[in-house]
């Protein structure tokens, strides 16, 4: 049996299932950092002294630019599908998976200077939310490339069996990863400047 | 969102746009962030950036700017679920309401 409402509206809504699908997830999302933001608050304003200058900005600040970049490159990803050019949208997809590569390489050699310091999470409750937030939003850079590396590989097929519905699948995609990228707007200054 | 193939070739222009100018915002936070602000002022300034930041990235990248009611509607209970989680955190001050501010002498101070 096929899953109804995939390419066409559904008559109450006005909107493909998935779209709403990924919606209600993405506020569910919101909910999950917003207890953790909560948090840091919380921990912040209770501390006699909270320190600065902890992390390097200037990776963090590149950090932001490839995110930024990446979510360009994912943005095109689907419009690209939607002006009907495969290629590109296979080149932006795969650069959009590079970048979220490098973003990680570098949260790596960021975790493992703390480390080799003898800073892990229990050193301070700074460290303690610092690997909370950055180590979960680090999770979802990871979910994100298991599906966009679907989309490179396996997932594929369906463009040729049904460009719509992949053209959803991709759009789908990215709502999720510009979100993961609004979450590190957030991030960075919060974690890195203030 | 309209996915018009015609829509869509003007909405490139944008998103290559808004790329750009988070790129600024970035350096702009990163800029102020040097100037070395008291920080209430320093926090003011990089959460009205990032949310400048984050609705350039939820508008256009996300097609909110063009979206139907019903996900409209989800993202007001959203929004009002987030407002109530970052209420919490002023309640732990409010035990301390109008009681007056005195600061205990250092444990080694006092035993001098």
């Amino acid at each position: 049996m096929e899953i109804p409402y995939t390419v066409e509206t559904r008559p109450d809504t006005g909107l493909a299932n998935g779209k709403l699908g990924i919606w209600l997830f993405l506020a569910s999302e919101v909910m999950l950092f917003g207890a953790l933001f909560s948090t840091y608050i919380i921990l912040r304003n209770g501390a006699v002294e909270w320190p600065h200058g902890e992390l390097n900005v200037w990776l963090g600040m590149a950090n932001t630019f490839i995110l930024i970049g990446s979510s360009v490159t994912m943005v095109m990803a689907w419009a690209s599908l939607k002006l009907h050019d495969w290629a590109k949208h296979r080149l932006y997809l795969i650069l959009t998976f590079v970048l979220a590569g490098v973003f990680l390489v570098n949260k790596y050699f960021e975790y493992a200077s703390h480390f080799a310091k003898g800073e892990g999470p229990a050193h301070s409750t700074f460290l303690a939310i610092y690997f909370t937030l950055t180590g979960l939003h680090g999770l979802h850079i990871i979910g994100g490339m298991i599906v966009m590396a679907y989309f490179i590989g396996p997932g594929a097929k369906l463009w040729k069996k049904s460009p719509d519905q992949f053209a959803n699948r991709i759009e789908y995609t990215g709502l999720y990863w510009h979100f993961v990228d609004l979450v590190w707007i957030f991030l960075f200054p919060v974690l890195y400047l203030l | 969102m309209s996915s018009d193939h015609h829509d869509v070739k003007k909405s490139v222009r944008s998103y290559f746009m808004v790329g750009a100018a988070l790129f600024v915002f970035t350096v702009i936070t990163v800029a102020v962030n040097q100037v070395h602000l008291a920080i209430p002022a320093a926090i003011t300034v990089a959460l009205i950036i990032a949310t400048l930041k984050g609705s350039m990235v939820a508008s256009v990248f996300m097609h909110l700017s063009n979206e139907k009611r019903w996900i409209y509607g989800a993202l007001v209970l959203t929004v009002l679920g987030f407002l109530i989680l970052m209420t919490v955190p002023s309640f732990t001050n409010m035990d301390n309401i109008g009681t007056p501010i005195h600061h205990e002498p250092a444990p080694h101070a006092a035993s001098h």
